[in-house]
């Protein structure tokens, strides 16, 4: 089958392969390039674990076609911390116990980077509208949205 | 009402000062970073898909299987039916005496369940796999199912299971586990009150957000590793080994975080059939669940209907309790006769009860094979427990609350199935409930204790 060229900026590094036309971005960066961290829950756009950030915006890697990802700005959660140092959000994750199995952290990360982005000081229920299209079977969501308002504190506390 | 989230750490004087104290978990600073490694993480080169063909009958007779146009499908390596498997039928508790086996990897000559896997297609990509799967013409013949345990029951009703030969599960006690304590009947007789009702559940699935698979990858030397998501190490190392008739020496398991199980995934089903694929094409095979399969196929919680009749005094006491347990195992076995088992025990529920006498069935179906899930066997009676005593509270115009301390059990009570009750805390949780809800109770409730008799 004929492949197509991709190229793009992943997390910061210059990422260029070629794919089948078709591969979904979940697909490329997961075992063509080998960023591992958006997972796979349905691979029909339900769940939310393959959530990613390209060019700002919240988007569905398995639902995005590697192909029409040219030329962009692509993060991910195995992006997010520096030299080291974990995100505000990846500590709250951690100090909130927002995790139990993992399987959906990467993808709730992303988006709830993507409404602290937009809003600095959301309330709970933008918390919840932010998450909402992110499935977690194990929480109860209870200490995910506690990890959220917590990590929006730690920020607007810097910045003060 | 006040949580605590330490306990026994400020009275301990000893320096053993972490149990009770919240700690980080090993496991987080992976799930934040990305970093954790699930099966499907793990990534070969020249890795083939394996997709099932799989029944769309929930009971028929296979005339013929036609592999013909889906190998010659563009990029399909290999395919598999019920003859390439070494050992095909088994039964997962075989490990534990519990038989017989009764399950096939690829089904041979029969379909007992929409969903059941009957052909294995591998291929270079996942769309390959599936578009020849497509290409799989198996010809049945529709046979007459049933998917009621009670119809199943009846005389008459079509065979399931030919290697158990009746629609139930035949348990040394015979066609069901049975408990038997003091007189049931007597217990009746006396009793001021007699209550009996039915609950009823329908299977529930566990979603887990990671679906069930493996990988597995050919060391070259004989030996296969596979990367599973199991809750159940050894029991699929074993199970693997006799459906492969492989010593387990030749196979190595790596297990290490699942991405939500809730006892979804302690079935044997997608391993065996992984490693044989990757044995016979000597290539890395991964068999991953589509989320339909999940939904779908994966073993649910068995549906459960649970007949409770009470004799109950005046004052309080339950005298009599006779139990008939129904669990939906499906067409195979898997966890069920066990979970029926669990049932048999617990039904008396944590009530000290004189006349007990409970019959519990595992039962077949053309359903969906139903497993383990979170306390299977005892959550569902629990339910249908709870709301026997609120029920049999207002009966007789008591407070719920205090129906349940009349009849809670204590230690150094005998339960129905010949236990001693041991560290119960049933009293002392009740008094906590009442303070922390509100709900008050007469002083004398508040005064007994699990550890004597004195009120």
């Amino acid at each position: 089958m004929a492949k197509v060229p991709v190229q793009f900026t992943l997390n910061g590094s210059e990422k260029a392969e070629f794919v089948e036309s078709g591969t979904t971005l979940l697909h490329a960066l997961r075992d063509k390039i080998g960023d591992t961290s958006p997972k796979g829950g349905c691979h029909q756009g339900t769940c939310g674990a393959c959530s990613v950030i390209i060019d700002g915006e919240l988007r569905l890697s398995c639902l995005t076609l590697a192909e029409t990802c040219n030329g962009a700005d692509i993060k991910t959660t195995a992006g997010l911390a520096e030299g080291g140092m974990l995100h505000p959000l990846q500590r709250a994750f951690l100090d909130a116990f927002a995790t139990q199995c993992g399987f959906c952290t990467p993808g709730m990360i992303m988006a709830a980077k993507v409404l602290l982005d937009r809003m600095p000081n959301p309330s709970r229920e933008d918390v919840v509208e932010a998450l909402s299209g992110n499935v977690c079977r194990c929480t109860g969501y209870e200490p995910i949205i506690q990890a959220v308002l917590t990590a929006a504190r730690a920020n607007s506390q810097n910045a003060a | 009402m006040e949580l605590r989230k330490s306990y026994f750490a400020d009275v301990r004087k000893d320096g053993l000062n972490e149990i009770g104290q919240p700690r980080p978990r090993l496991d987080s600073p992976g799930h934040v970073t990305g970093k954790t490694a699930y099966f499907a993480d793990r990534n070969f080169p020249g890795m083939l898909h394996l997709k099932m063909v799989r029944s769309p009958h929930h009971h028929a007779r296979i005339r013929s299987i036609d592999t013909s146009e889906a190998e010659k499908h563009p990029g399909v390596v290999r395919v598999l039916t019920a003859k390439d498997v070494p050992h095909n039928v088994y039964t997962i508790l075989i490990l534990i005496q519990i038989g017989p086996e009764d399950e096939t990897v690829l089904a041979d000559g029969k379909v007992r369940w929409k969903g059941e896997a009957v052909v294995a297609v591998l291929a270079e990509t996942e769309r390959a796999a599936q578009e020849a799967a497509a290409k799989v013409k198996v010809d049945y013949e529709v046979l007459p199912a049933v998917f009621d345990m009670e119809e199943a029951l009846k005389p008459g009703a079509p065979i399931v299971n030919e290697y158990h030969g009746q629609n139930y599960y035949l348990y040394d006690s015979g066609e069901c586990r049975k408990v038997r304590f003091g007189d049931v009947e007597a217990g009746f007789a006396q009793a001021d009150h007699i209550l009996e009702q039915s609950y009823q559940s329908s299977p529930i699935e566990h979603a887990p957000t990671e679906t069930t698979g493996c990988v597995v990858a050919p060391e070259g030397n004989d030996r296969f590793t596979c990367y599973t998501n199991t809750q159940a190490m050894f029991f699929t190392l074993d199970n693997a080994s006799i459906i492969l008739q492989m010593p387990g020496s030749k196979l190595h398991f790596v297990g290490g975080t699942v991405g939500g199980g809730f006892g979804g995934k302690v079935d044997v089903i997608v391993e065996p059939i992984a490693i044989l694929a990757a044995k016979l094409t000597g290539r890395p095979v991964c068999f991953i669940y589509s989320r339909e399969e999940e939904m779908q196929v994966s073993s649910p919680r068995a549906a459960e209907k649970v007949v409770i009749k009470d004799g109950v005094m005046k004052d309080g006491r339950i005298v009599a309790r006779k139990v008939t347990g129904y669990t939906d195992a499906g067409a195979y076995s898997r966890h069920s006769p066990y979970g029926a088992q669990k049932g048999a025990a617990h039904y008396p529920g944590p009530y000290t009860i004189p006349n007990v006498w409970i019959d519990t069935y595992c039962v077949y179906t053309n359903r969906t094979p139903s497993s383990a899930m979170r306390g299977f066997g005892v959550t569902i009676g629990d339910f249908a427990l709870e709301v026997q005593m609120d029920k049999l509270a207002r009966l007789i115009g008591m407070d719920p609350l205090e129906f349940h301390f009349i009849n809670a059990y204590r230690d150094g009570d005998m339960k129905a199935h010949r236990q001693p009750t041991e560290g119960a805390a049933l009293i002392e949780c009740m008094q906590e409930a009442s303070r922390a809800a509100n709900w008050p109770v007469a002083e004398k409730y508040m005064a007994i204790s699990s550890y004597g008799k004195g009120e």
